[in-house]
């Protein structure tokens, strides 16, 4: 079963171009600072890493790469602001600061440097990615099991809200209850899992329903196996294979509603290393300079081919694994 | 069937119960003084947070304050929103056919191209016109609203001058409509200034669409392409669509009224699918091009945490999607004769 699943990927040359994009994100997410290194100026992370100069940042024998990687402080995710002059500086054009001239790679919009922004946004999305699909997949899992296990009217409660739910377009619930709870990262997250889990609860319950009528399932009650002992260890482990294919896809789709939710303004501080705010920014910059039509495209083109890019590649993988562990697929 | 309508729409008071209650009760998690700035409509209010709190009870139990809140909301009273500096059942008046108007006119070419392509895709299937259609959906699904919005208007605004920029109105026919007011008819601009035989600001408007429509109708007639060209490639393939054709029928015929009647059968539950992303897309949409529906009033809202705008805006869109899934329900069941709901 799971090799012809892996045969079936890798006969899928589209798979491949997915594969192919989702671990470039995955590796800039993991590599962040190395690839955009924080400075001495902009922000107040080689500071709190502990560090005198960029290139310690480099050297794996030191302590400072190892935090960098693993346990970034949270000055790091503050975008490298270089100055305060709002117009934007193109890519590699020498900007002044006060530790000397730099060249941002892919340039400045509103002082802050784009590529930095884009690299630990990276970061950013796929640590909330991670962590919102996590807590999703587990609460939507154990509702749903619940909720299909015992039926009546816990399947009732639980199905009405459930229903509530699904009858609310999702991006204004999310936008409603992160505004009501207040901006941050935690209640971004929490305003996710709130208005997801009910997804993969419905998911989980229809397969729920479908191995707890089966014979092994009986033979364990008949053996007087107890209701959680059933639902772990019989009822689940044969019930997940759908809803883990929502949550591949979902790791795709929850950036992309995060960027949408900070490019309105509502969650995540100005400032913080994420997609939606430099699109967010680029807002002011769609005319160019009097003369020169083209003069700011990099303020929009950069963010927004992160974001396509992104989109396009979990969507490739995603189509892939459907149809490879699709049953009526050649 | 009127007793199916009529229950259903006794459910609609029960869903907006619970939904402001949760509103509410999210509420709970802030402390009173922060509730209090939810409310302050003024610098005065601002300097006495503690009078606000009194007079609003902002201190009291949960139960107290719901009951507050919908004695208040029974006599219409949804409170005072900062964002639009109206009272909301004013905004709301005020906003909500704009943004009608916007998916009124996104919806003509969001049925053309998810219908009228989606059905031709699955005809010529593997044309250079399916083809495109791929490519169409692939492009739709791939660019987030947003960045679709903010792309349209970098190239078209932007770099080529051919559109124009965000806003409902050029500044000139901003002035002119001050000016030379036209009645208010339906809240509709165009279709005010239509019938008040208004040209330049009625055309005006129309330009000032495009690109949003062009933006909402990316973002939501790609799902209905997809479905539509597979549910019509299914249906093309049973054997009642063969018997058809080789009793002598003429193509157009099979294929319009034998095969698309029922490929559409899956397509209309979409409907309320498509509504519910228009409301979504309309935030984002609007507020891209500064365009003053309830989209970019719940925006607003949302960033200045304005409190009773944002559930005004939640209790909306909760009727207009109670509405529409009805009305999905009653339309299956008028196209389908097999649906019956007793």
């Amino acid at each position: 079963m799971r090799s012809r699943f892996l045969a079936r990927l890798r006969r899928n040359r589209l798979a491949w171009l997915g594969i192919f994009l989702v671990s470039l994100y995955l590796l800039t997410a993991l590599l962040a600072p190395l690839i955009a290194p924080p400075r001495p100026v902009g922000n107040n992370c080689l500071r709190d890493l502990g560090a005198k100069a960029t290139a310690e940042v480099y050297n794996p024998l030191g302590p400072v790469f190892w935090k960098a990687l693993f346990a970034a402080p949270a000055s790091c995710y503050q975008i490298a602001r270089v100055n305060y002059r709002p117009e934007p500086s193109p890519p590699l054009a020498p900007v002044e600061t006060e530790a000397g001239v730099i060249r941002p790679l892919m340039g400045t919009s509103s002082g802050y440097d784009v590529f930095y922004g884009l690299v630990w946004g990276t970061r950013t999305a796929l640590r909330l990615a991670l962590v919102v699909v996590g807590l999703q997949f587990l609460v939507g899992v154990l509702v749903g099991a619940i909720s299909g296990y015992f039926g009546g009217v816990v399947d009732n409660v639980i199905q009405r809200v459930v229903e509530v739910i699904f009858a609310f377009p999702g991006f204004v619930l999310l936008m409603v209850i992160t505004t009501l709870l207040g901006p941050s990262l935690e209640h971004i997250i929490l305003a996710f899992v709130l208005v997801g889990w009910a997804g993969y609860a419905r998911v989980v319950r229809g397969e729920v329903l479908r191995v707890r009528a089966l014979d092994f399932v009986e033979g364990a009650r008949a053996l007087g196996a107890s209701h959680g002992r059933i639902i772990l260890r019989h009822v689940l482990p044969n019930s997940l294979t759908a809803v883990t294919v929502v949550a591949v896809l979902d790791l795709g789709s929850v950036p992309l509603s995060a960027a949408a939710l900070s490019f309105l303004g509502i969650g995540l501080p100005v400032g913080y290393a994420d997609w939606g705010q430099l699109v967010a920014f680029a807002r002011s910059w769609i005319q160019g300079p009097p003369g020169n039509p083209f003069g700011y495209w990099y303020v929009s083109f950069f963010p927004a081919m992160t974001i396509i890019l992104f989109g396009l590649g979990w969507n490739l993988l995603g189509d892939a694994v459907r149809d490879a562990l699709d049953p009526r697929g050649a | 069937m009127l007793a199916f309508i009529v229950r259903r729409l006794l459910a609609l008071p029960l869903v907006l119960l619970a939904l402001s209650l949760a509103i509410v009760g999210l509420l709970q998690f802030l402390t009173p003084e922060q509730r209090a700035v939810a409310f302050v409509q003024n610098e005065q209010q601002l300097r006495n947070l503690d009078k606000v709190i009194r007079e609003k009870g902002l201190d009291q139990p949960f139960w107290v304050q719901y009951s507050n809140w919908l004695k208040e909301a029974l006599r219409g009273n949804l409170g005072f929103s900062k964002a639009s500096n109206k009272s909301v059942v004013e905004t709301i008046k005020e906003r909500f056919p704009a943004t009608l108007e916007l998916a009124l006119f996104a919806s003509v070419p969001i049925i053309v191209i998810g219908i009228w392509l989606g059905t031709l895709a699955a005809l010529r299937k593997d044309s250079w016109l399916d083809q495109l259609a791929r490519v169409f959906v692939v492009v739709a699904y791939n660019v987030p609203t947003f960045v679709m919005g903010i792309l349209l208007l970098v190239v078209f605004y932007g770099f080529l001058g051919l559109a124009p920029g965000p806003g409902q109105l050029s500044p000139e026919n901003q002035i002119a409509l001050i000016l030379n007011p036209v009645p208010r008819r339906t809240g509709m601009l165009s279709v005010d200034a239509l019938l008040a035989g208004n040209w330049p600001v009625f055309l005006d408007v129309l330009r000032h669409l495009i690109l949003p429509v062009i933006t909402l109708t990316t973002v939501s007639s790609a799902t209905l392409l997809k479905v539509t060209r597979s549910s019509m490639l299914e249906v093309l393939s049973q054997d009642y669509i063969r018997t058809a054709r080789a009793k002598g029928l003429p193509d157009r015929v099979v294929n319009l009224k034998h095969a698309r009647r029922n490929a559409l059968l899956p397509v209309i539950t979409l409907a309320s699918f498509t509504v519910m992303g228009l409301l979504s897309g309309a935030v984002i949409t609007e507020t891209i091009f500064a365009y003053p529906g309830i989209g970019s009033w719940g925006a607003q809202a949302a960033t200045l945490f304005d409190v009773p705008g944002i559930m005004g805006f939640a209790i909306l869109t909760a009727i207009v999607t109670v509405v529409v899934n009805l009305a999905t329900d009653i339309l299956y069941a008028l196209v389908d004769p097999r649906v019956r709901y007793d």
